[in-house]
């Protein structure tokens, strides 16, 4: 059951960069005496049901430990009551953590006076929530301003630069309307302008579109996808859903009971599920459209004739079926002009299948 | 006992305790009685009327102490005296605008026609052109009444009590809405006010504040300021947890966080707070004529006086319409407050504010210069009238009606009041006591079980055990009629809008119209009994209850009714086995509301023939020499007040978790 | 389209106003201000009004006289007894113009603090005892004779009596002795407490109306005497001392002398609203007329003081200050 929490950076990102946040060991404990469990090796083995039992606590996050690299879209998941909203809250201290380490850019934001976390909220995080968290007396300007008016910006450098996020969320002419007169996806838009309007080093997204339709769902995310592209924040977006995660992660934190299950990047949580819970996760994901080539290759036979097409070993198995099944001979996989391996008809057809004893 | 309060692990054992519990709650109330019969009538703890006992002798003591230092104390020459000093300038200033002769001038500064002008603008301005149209009417309706200048010291009085209410309340309302610390501290605090009889602090109000607009504005605002605090509390507290949370997220400070966040968004509830803030000021109104208050008061005082039963309801229905006028602008107020006023172009609207300023102030200045605005022109007959159709109908309901109702005040009396009084005054205290606690503890928890064995012994220590029973006992039996009120009138508003706006300005009277204009209708038709005083309680609290009902079958999702008439159910079926049990939380508040106004009528019961604690606090409040007793009678109240309170709470906080507990 | 509607309004509302503002033309009458009080050694007197009718015929023909012979502003306050007295040490309250006995307040503020001091007589007696409606009285002439009230109990039981006779006392600001007469007279009657005047009068008007049985606590003077004549239940005469010790008491009450209290300073400044109170001085029927107009000739006190004194000159002159 136990995991290498410690998660590596691995694939797009790259292995030598220093991470904006560093997350060490963090406990949220709610409960009398919340502090004693993280200390005592007796309470803190304990599963949630005895805990509650024994201490009448509840360990909402447990012994969680991650890096977010710059740029970055990091993405928690897990299904409600996972802990994965407590541990958002807890990067920004809207939730006190009961133990462990938080270090922003090299600083511990658990160590940080009331001043200094103010000032942090102020210039370097914001936020996008769930249920939107607008304000409805309020216009559209006024909300989008709105970090920047608690910050202590004049009006007229409010309004100038909420309009220049209304206009890059794609609100132009809604300036001066109030929030219940929007639709719930154009709240949300709403939401990430505000979020967005402080200029912060990072962006924090607790399951911004749960509660938006599917198509709607489908549009914003493409917008996340956009945004990330355009101003390249570091975003650490929190989900239950799964094909939301694989979609706009570049890494993936599977929580469970607080626990953190699996880290990693999305076809390395589909190829190579850490233990069974996981692997009944991801077991309806269409494999072909997570997985690459690298999870699916072998290693050249001599009878294989490898002079056949040549692809990366990040190409995603989809992208690569028509070549692998035009091709009269394996596909060779190369990284930096070195063979890792090749692809067959068999590898590709057993994922295209769905065969779960292909990887 | 252990096992039956340990909440935790209802999960599993529920097939059992099921059955145990109410079992438990049987057989105790079986042992009772099998120990009444037996131990009847000892140690009932009995006290003659003219006996005090220590306790009320020391309070009579420091009573006359405090009376007697009034003229040295520093307390009194430099706070109180100051205190005074501002309230009675408060008040005869308003006095002066509105109702009494200032400034050298033979009348107000303000006539007539300049205050209806005003009240209607600002009735528009806040709220909306129905209310303006109603206050309009209404104000002019108090000249018509003959009643002008008795209902303009009412409004000056209440003015200054609501605006110094609101002045101190808001702020600790806004602290106890943010402190949970200070929120537990002064929620006590609250109950005494709310709950202490009036008529306990009157006397040793004028003390300290003297005869005047000072003593009577503070008396009122003692029992106004409580809901002014309760409902900002509550406002703060229900504020939707996303946008504060969006706020912290972006780095607000503490007072960022109240001002730009909690404020805005809880400001519809604390106006609904300043609606209730006045609406308890004006049931002080008769009450504080008793200290010389000015007023619609004296004149239903007065009245009461000569028995002239038309002349007190004149003067109530004055009170009854300036109640409901300010209830409907406030509330108007309110929804303005959160939804804006809908109007289209605000252009007009900032037009039309200026167009409508500008006639207001022409009639103020009308009604300062000119005689016919000032004074309001004589011979309205409407008060005439209104007070011979009273006293017509009041002959001939106790012509007409009075053996019908003395039947049901023997009926109720003799099949349900005498035997509940005998079970809990003639039980041996130590007896009633251990019940008392006992059910507490079974059918709440063990701090239910912990408040009421403080209360038994805070009752026991009054020195008014028996009178105290005798109390419990009429305040039970006037909350199981005003439950049964509440249910089926309740229902059938809930269920029937028409009848809802038909009822509904019934129950207002019900709720606004001072208990002394009903006094001597109530005595006529049900005679000088316990059952008149439960009459008086009923009329008080039915209304509350009533509406808490209706509210709450109406707030049922319209989805699930439908889904039982889906499944075939007739309207008998509807109500019994979707709406009632829907409607439970609004049942269990309209229960807790009905018995705490029941038992702020039992001073009121006093009057008209119950004894008992209401009696005594009467008593204490006529004769010096029964104040310590007036006072220990006063503070029973409370304590059963308190008492009947957390365990109600407690049971149905119960209630509440068991359901849930089955999922987790 | 919108500018039109705008010019509509203000059209519209401009046009009341300057319809208001011809009204102004209209006139009326217009307020003057008045000139400061009318001087004189009297300044302000300030009464207490005890809350029942006999006090206010009293308070009120004081005031009258005060008014328009002295030319003293008179200030009426509305109190309690209780307070009234109180009011007496912080200065609020000059004269209360009918007292009851109350020997406890006289032992307090009298003696013990000397805020007050007695200004004499009214003139008035008071009788305070058991009354019947006067159908009783014809119907059972020995009813008011205390020995056969026990014969007559069970006439008076009700669901409040707890199967005794019922004998019903009234507003708690009186004296009563009713408990320890009931006890000591060894009668089988329960006192149930009507709480207040207005309930004990319904009681007996309904008793009346409707010949029922009703035996309660009431006194004379009271205006509603004069709408029904109740009769009084005679008990043991009533000999000095015999109601000295409250749980002893076996006796009728005593015949009240009803007298004028006064503030210590108010009598010792000597004015001339003093020397009124001091002098005032009339009959139980003087007041019993005046009462009347008040409870049920619906007059204000006012008119109906001013109504008396012009039919009584010369009672009033007698009242003056002399000087």
């Amino acid at each position: 059951m136990s995991t290498d929490t410690a998660v590596q950076p691995r694939g797009q990102v790259n292995d030598h960069q220093t991470p904006v946040i560093s997350v060490r060991n963090l406990w949220k404990v709610f409960g009398p005496n919340a502090e004693r469990v993280p200390g005592s090796a007796e309470l803190a083995a304990l599963s949630r049901r005895e805990l509650r039992e024994r201490a009448r606590c509840t360990a909402a996050v447990r012994e969680v430990s991650f890096d977010v690299a710059p740029g970055e879209v990091f993405v928690v998941m897990g299904l409600s009551g996972s802990g994965k909203s407590t541990l958002v809250r807890c990067l920004t201290r809207l939730i006190e953590p009961t133990a462990g380490e938080v270090v922003f850019e090299g600083e511990d934001i658990l160590r940080a006076d009331k001043k200094r976390l103010r000032e942090l909220r102020r210039r370097k995080f914001s936020m996008v929530f769930q249920h939107f968290g607008l304000l409805p007396y309020r216009t559209v300007v006024d909300n989008v301003g709105y970090g920047l008016e608690i910050r202590g910006a004049g009006r007229a450098e409010r309004i100038r630069r909420a309009n220049e996020v209304i206009e890059l969320v794609g609100l132009d002419g809604y300036e001066n309307a109030y929030p219940d007169q929007l639709s719930g996806g154009m709240q949300q838009r709403v939401g990430l302008a505000r979020a967005l309007a402080g200029d912060p080093d990072v962006l924090f997204f607790d399951e911004p579109f749960s509660a938006l339709d599917p198509l709607i769902r489908r549009d914003m995310q493409n917008e996340v996808i956009r945004l990330h592209r355009q101003v390249g924040k570091t975003m650490v977006f929190i989900t239950h859903d799964l094909s939301e995660a694989l979609k706009l992660g570049d890494r993936i934190l599977l929580m469970r009971d607080g626990n953190v299950v699996q880290a990693g990047t999305g076809d390395e949580l589909v190829g190579a599920p850490a233990d069974d819970y996981v692997r009944d996760f991801v077991q309806d994901v269409p494999r072909a459209d997570v997985l690459t080539l690298r999870w699916i290759m072998r290693p050249a036979r001599d009878s294989d004739q490898l002079d056949g097409p040549e692809l990366g070993p990040g190409v995603i198995v989809r992208d690569a079926v028509r070549t692998v099944l035009a091709a009269d001979r394996p596909v060779r996989v190369v990284e930096n002009g070195e063979l890792l391996g090749v692809v067959g008809h068999a590898e590709v057809l057993d994922i295209v299948a769905g065969n779960q004893a292909g990887a | 006992m252990a096992t039956t309060t340990m909440t935790g692990s209802s999960t599993r054992t529920t097939p059992r305790r099921r059955i145990t519990k109410p079992l438990a709650v049987v057989g105790l109330l079986a042992l009772w009685l099998v120990a009444w019969t037996l131990l009847r009538g000892q140690d009932m703890l009995e006290l003659p009327r003219a006996t005090l006992t220590d306790l009320h002798h020391w309070l009579n003591d420091v009573n006359d102490s405090v009376g007697a230092s009034r003229n040295s104390n520093p307390l009194f020459l430099y706070f109180f005296n100051e205190i005074r000093a501002v309230m009675d300038a408060l008040v005869t200033f308003v006095q002066g605008l509105i109702a009494q002769p200032a400034y050298g001038r033979p009348v107000p500064v303000l006539g007539w026609l300049g205050v209806v002008a005003l009240v209607s603008y600002a009735s528009w301005a806040f709220g909306n052109w129905r209310v303006a149209l109603l206050a309009a009417g209404g104000f002019t309706l108090f000249g018509l009444q003959g009643l002008w200048q008795e209902s303009m010291d009412t409004l000056a009085l209440t003015l200054v009590a609501v605006f110094v209410s609101l002045l101190f309340g808001i702020p600790l309302g806004i602290l106890a809405g943010v402190s949970d610390r200070f929120h537990r501290l002064i929620t006590p605090v609250l109950d005494l006010m709310q709950t202490m009889p009036t008529f306990v602090y009157l006397a040793p109000l004028t003390l300290v504040f003297l005869i005047g607009p000072a003593s009577a504005t503070i008396a009122t605002l003692i029992y106004a300021m409580p809901p002014a605090i309760r409902i900002t509390a509550h406002g703060i507290r229900s504020v939707p947890a996303p946008p504060v949370e969006a706020t912290d997220s972006f780095g607000a400070t503490r007072r960022q966080r109240l001002t730009k966040a909690l404020l805005p968004l809880s400001k519809r509830t604390i106006v609904l707070g300043v609606n209730q803030t006045i609406m308890a000021a004006l049931a002080m109104v008769t009450v504080a004529a008793l200290i010389d208050a000015p007023g619609l008061g004296k004149t239903v005082i007065k009245a009461l006086q000569t028995t002239d039963v038309g002349t007190a309801f004149n003067a109530g229905v004055a009170i009854v319409v300036m109640a409901i006028v300010l209830d409907r602008v406030t509330t108007a107020a309110s929804i303005r407050a959160e939804q804006g006023g809908g109007e289209a172009n605000p252009r007009i609207r900032r037009l039309l504010l200026a167009g409508f300023g500008l006639v207001a102030a022409v009639c103020s200045y009308l009604s300062y210069t000119y005689l016919w605005a000032s004074e309001f022109p004589e011979g309205g007959q409407l008060g005439e009238y209104l007070s011979q159709g009273a006293t017509t109908v009041t002959t001939w309901a106790q012509h007409n009606l009075a053996d019908l109702t003395a039947a049901v005040k023997d009926g109720v009396t003799i099949a349900l009041l005498n035997p509940l009084e005998a079970l809990l005054a003639e039980s041996p205290w130590w007896l009633m006591g251990a019940v008392i606690v006992l059910l507490a503890a079974l059918i709440g928890n063990l701090r239910a079980a912990a408040v009421a064995a403080v209360c038994v012994g805070l009752l026991v220590g009054s020195g008014l055990w028996n009178a105290s029973m005798v109390t419990l006992a009429m305040t039970l039996v006037a909350t199981l009629l005003v439950v049964t009120l509440g249910v089926v009138i309740g229902v059938w508003m809930g269920r029937s809008s028409r009848a809802d706006r038909v009822i509904r300005p019934v129950l207002d009277a019900g709720q606004t119209m001072p208990a002394f204009v009903y006094l001597i209708p109530v005595v006529a038709l049900f005679s000088v009994s316990r059952f008149s005083a439960i009459v008086a309680g009923v009329v008080y609290a039915a209304p509350v209850a009533i509406k808490l009902v209706a509210d709450g079958v109406r707030a049922i999702p319209e989805s699930t009714v439908e889904a039982a008439t889906a499944a075939g159910s007739n309207t008998w079926q509807t109500i019994t086995k979707v709406q009632l049990p829907m409607a439970r939380q609004s049942l269990l508040l309209a229960t807790n509301q009905g018995l705490i106004y029941v038992l702020s009528m039992v001073v009121i019961g006093g009057l008209v023939g119950a004894g008992a604690l209401g009696y005594e606090v009467v008593a204490g409040f006529s004769q010096g020499q029964l104040y310590g007793k007036g006072l220990a009678a006063g503070v029973a109240i409370v304590v059963l007040g308190i008492m009947l309170d957390r365990i109600a709470r407690a049971a149905a906080q119960r209630s509440d978790r068991a359901p849930s507990a089955n999922q987790t | 389209m919108r500018s039109i509607v705008n010019k509509r309004v203000l059209a519209g509302v401009s046009l009341s106003a300057v319809a208001a503002l011809t009204l102004t033309a209209c006139g009326g009458d217009k307020i003057e201000s008045t000139d400061a009080a009318d001087s004189g050694d009297c300044s302000t007197f300030t009464i207490a009004i005890n809350p029942w009718v006999g006090y206010e015929a009293n308070a009120a023909v004081i005031a009258h006289v005060a008014e328009t012979e002295l030319g003293c502003k008179v200030v009426k306050k509305d109190l309690k007894e209780e307070i009234a007295w109180q009011g007496f040490g912080t200065g609020q309250v000059d004269a209360i113009v009918e007292n009851w006995g109350h020997d406890d307040l006289k032992k307090k503020y009298i003696e013990d603090q000397q805020t007050a001091v007695n200004a004499g007589s009214t003139g008035v007696e008071g009788v305070i005892g058991w009354y019947v409606p006067p159908w009783m009285a014809e119907e059972y002439p020995d009813i008011t004779d205390w020995n056969n009230l026990n014969k007559y109990a069970s006439l008076f039981e009700t669901t409040e009596s707890g199967g005794k006779g019922q004998l019903l006392d009234g507003d708690p600001s009186f004296v009563t002795n009713d408990e320890a007469l009931v006890k000591n007279l060894g009668l089988d009657y329960q006192v149930v407490y009507a709480g207040s005047e207005p309930a004990l009068i319904q009681a007996f008007r309904q008793a009346e109306e409707k010949k029922e049985p009703v035996l309660g606590y009431f006194y004379d003077p009271q205006w509603f005497l004069s709408e029904i004549e109740l009769v009084k239940v005679d008990l043991p005469e009533y000999q000095e001392g015999c109601d000295a010790d409250p749980e002893k008491v076996a006796c009728d009450y005593p015949v009240y002398d009803l007298d004028k209290i006064v503030s210590k300073s108010f009598a010792d400044a000597n004015g001339p609203a003093y020397q009124l109170v001091d002098n005032f001085n009339w009959s139980n029927e003087d007041q019993n007329l005046v009462a009347r107009y008040i409870a049920q000739d619906n007059m204000s006190p006012e008119e109906a003081a001013e109504k008396w004194v012009e039919a009584n000159q010369d009672k009033v002159e007698a009242w003056l200050p002399q000087s």
